[in-house]
């Protein structure tokens, strides 16, 4: 049967990236499976009794070893801020490569603790920061010095002990540069190192509520149950940081992107599926709608998207009540269904369903999801404006039809912010700086440059073209990129009015594995990651399920 | 230390800054990163460059050709280089290329080294004394070996150097030689046995 990716218009719509959920795809999960044969360690734990000091942990096989340095500190609660303005922090992290020495401890409590104003080395690898959930943390550390467990459902409200409000890598404040790592295969895909420190911090916040409690009732204290402790996560406050990233690394946004639909291309292809195939499919299905039932809000835009997705549901189980797997080509008539019937919330939610009892496709494709960006960074001067035109034409076919002489096109525009150097989003009619607008208004761009080369003849060459017009090489660039790349670029106008940024958010949080998503604002919101993962001494008997067998 | 991220990021920024459209100075950011990875000093140069921009004058090119001579202000070496990039297929790589008056030459370099993968062959430079060989944008061989700003040049020299290995036939059979004493020689029976044998070969 001849089933094609689907098209980049239409997956590429920001409503429809906003619309992603985890995946077998994603990071924390890739990670977690690439890691459960290592041996994890806690190499030191120096808090005092009311739990700061530090703390080391480690995953290593063979001769290779990544440590996570850990700082808890004391800070006033009225210093406490998930902003990125914040300068104090309940506690710090860096991953270190290798095993760190004392002397490399005492540097690093000298930097760690003071974030992006601190320096990193090459033998840091990421850099995070996390502050407690106090009322959760109060309440966890009270019971168990009590004697007894906290209460589940104040727990399953939050989710989480600590919430991280940044994760740094990629040379970010000194850290060490991707390319001194890139040809090791243990984290060959995206984010792996991020995805370790947050793993890792996570079983630092229990450890340190075990040892508060302890300290405060050492005869009646109890360590908190393992079954709890799994069903806890670590949240994330996430704001406008985010959003450029996708827009910055075009080809490595294809690779998460293609690496999605060729999944889901080659399962819609399998004609005969096996019965466990599709017995898993619907025991995840299942077992997931507990993640949609407990997933609280206050946002009334996720409201209305999750309750589309309840009914959306309803709707699939009633169909599937009536449809039988053993027909030919089954996913395919499945997904053919769900995209006449339902949401796009539902429809990716399927998707990522889909995927779940393929390992054969979908650990492959995990291998494709990183991108060597230099290798495609060169424009072809040699290609013709009839190339360039043909292009712009065939990919930016809805882009080039929006009229950015409209003030609503126009609306927005990304600048990076001189007090903490993160970028933001303004609207250009009010507020002052748009002439330092950052190269994010890809549409307007496009268009412009489609506008451009009207009058151009078809021959000339682009090396010369480019001699008069380089205010638009950036948007050249990704031209022929997406060329090569057919899902590297949003199909959508990122300054209009109606831009919802937490979209562009949403997206890299699904592709990191992230659940819950909350929105605090069009432009910020919360999620968690890890909750249900299996406890580090626990990944030996790793189950590959488990995002759906504990999540609460 | 700074990462080269942050040599990047940072040298993009202030050249956008400095007047240039983003897309040149993305050219810059990634030219900075190559330059202090191979060892030569761009960030001291650039931000002096970046400097005397605001005050200073520098000659723009269009089209690269064979001699390029900037009579009274120099060429500006980023928009040299840009437009050295973008035409090097275009640029007959027979001829010597000569660029008199070039500001700047050390920010010319990177350029020159994307060049050298984009064409597939080496690429040979000299800067008055300073001889450069760049290898395909994976290594640059020098005679130069100062941290230091040079803020112009009088004759920039390029050549293209054709593929060719740099031993001679014979050297290449007695190395050869050698490695075949790591052969083992074959039966009569296993030489029946190999792909295609015992058929015939005209179907």
């Amino acid at each position: 049967m001849n089933i094609q990716l689907r098209d980049p218009k239409f997956v590429m719509k920001l409503s429809r990236l906003g619309s992603f959920h985890q995946s077998k795809l994603s990071f924390l999960r890739s990670f977690l499976k690439e890691f459960k044969k290592w041996e994890y360690k806690q190499n030191l734990f120096d808090l005092d009794e009311n739990g700061y000091g530090r703390a080391v942990y480690s995953f290593s096989k063979k001769n290779k070893c990544y440590s996570l340095v850990c700082f808890s500190n004391k800070i006033r609660d009225e210093d406490r801020s998930d902003r990125v303005i914040a300068t104090k922090w309940d506690a710090a992290f860096t991953l270190y490569d290798g095993i760190p020495s004392k002397i490399d401890i005492d540097r690093l409590e000298k930097n760690v603790p003071k974030q992006e104003v601190g320096r990193l080395s090459y033998k840091e690898l990421t850099l995070s920061r996390a502050n407690k959930s106090v009322r959760i943390f109060n309440h966890v550390v009270d019971c168990l010095s009590e004697g007894h467990q906290p209460d589940k459902e104040l727990l399953s409200e939050v989710g989480y002990l600590y919430r991280t409000t940044a994760v740094y890598g990629s040379g970010k404040f000194g850290l060490a540069d991707r390319f001194r790592l890139k040809n090791r295969d243990e984290i060959c895909g995206p984010f792996r190192l991020e995805m370790m420190l947050v793993y890792l911090v996570r079983q630092f916040t229990f450890d340190q509520v075990n040892h508060i409690a302890k300290n405060r009732n050492p005869k009646k204290s109890v360590k908190l149950d393992p079954e709890i402790s799994r069903n806890l996560g670590i949240g994330n406050s996430t704001g406008l940081g985010m959003a450029p990233f996708i827009v910055n690394h075009p080809t490595l946004l294809n690779n998460w992107i293609y690496s999605r639909e060729e999944a889901l291309k080659n399962i819609r292809k399998i004609e005969n599926v096996k019965e466990e195939d599709s017995a898993l499919f619907i025991n995840c299905l299942k077992k997931s709608i507990k993640n949609i039932t407990s997933w609280n809000t206050d946002s009334e835009f996720q409201k209305a998207k999750i309750s589309k997705l309840i009914s959306d549901l309803n709707k699939l189980t009633s169909f599937l009540n009536n449809f039988s797997f053993k027909e030919k080509y089954p996913f395919n008539k499945l997904y053919l269904w769900i995209e006449d019937n339902l949401g796009e919330e539902c429809v990716e939610y399927i998707v990522s369903m889909m995927l779940e009892p393929y390992d054969k496709i979908v650990d492959p494709l995990v291998k494709q999801m990183s991108s060597d960006e230099e290798k495609y960074f060169n424009i072809p001067g040699d290609k013709t404006i009839l190339d360039l035109r043909t292009i712009l034409e065939e990919k930016y076919t809805n882009i080039i039809k929006i009229d950015f002489n409209k003030k609503e096109s126009n609306e927005n525009f990304w600048f990076i912010s001189k007090n903490k150097e993160e970028p933001r989003l303004a609207n250009r009619f009010i507020e002052k700086g748009s002439q330092l607008e950052q190269p994010l208004a890809i549409a307007r761009d496009i268009k412009k440059l489609y506008e451009r080369i009207s009058n151009e003849k078809n021959s000339l060459k682009i090396g010369k073209f480019l001699i008069d017009n380089n205010d638009l090489r950036h948007v050249v660039r990704r031209a022929f990129i997406i060329e090569k790349f057919p899902y590297s670029e949003i199909q959508d106008n990122t300054i209009g009015s109606n831009l919802m940024p937490i979209d562009m958010l949403r997206l890299k949080l699904s592709f990191f594995g992230a659940v819950k998503f909350d929105p605090r604002s069009n432009k910020w919101l919360r999620i968690c990651m890890f909750q249900g993962a299996p406890l580090p001494n626990e990944l030996k008997n790793f189950d590959d399920y488990w995002v759906y067998n504990s999540l609460n | 230390m700074k990462s080269l991220s942050e040599i990047d990021t940072t040298s993009k920024r202030a050249s956008k800054a400095a007047g240039f459209p983003w897309g040149i100075a993305e050219e810059v950011g990634k030219n900075m990163r190559l330059l202090e990875m191979f060892g030569l000093s761009g960030v001291k140069n650039l931000n002096k460059y970046l400097k005397d921009k605001k005050n200073k004058q520098f000659q723009k090119i269009s089209l690269i050709s064979v001699s390029n001579e900037s009579k009274n202000i120099p060429y500006c070496p980023i928009i040299f280089g840009t437009n050295f990039i973008d035409q090097i297929k275009l640029i007959d790589l027979k001829n010597e290329i000569e660029i008199l008056n070039l500001a700047y030459p050390i920010l010319f370099l990177p350029f020159v080294s994307r060049a050298s993968e984009i064409i597939g062959k080496k690429i040979f430079l000299k800067i008055d004394e300073k001889e450069f060989i760049f290898n395909f944008n994976q290594s640059i061989y020098s005679n130069y070996l100062r941290s230091e700003i040079i803020e112009k040049s009088n004759v920039v020299k390029i050549n293209f150097i054709d593929n060719m290995n740099l031993f001679d036939e014979n050297e290449w059979k007695e190395l050869y030689k050698l490695s075949e004493d790591t052969f083992v020689d074959e039966s009569e029976t296993l030489k029946t046995g190999a792909a295609g044998a015992g058929l015939t070969d005209n179907d």
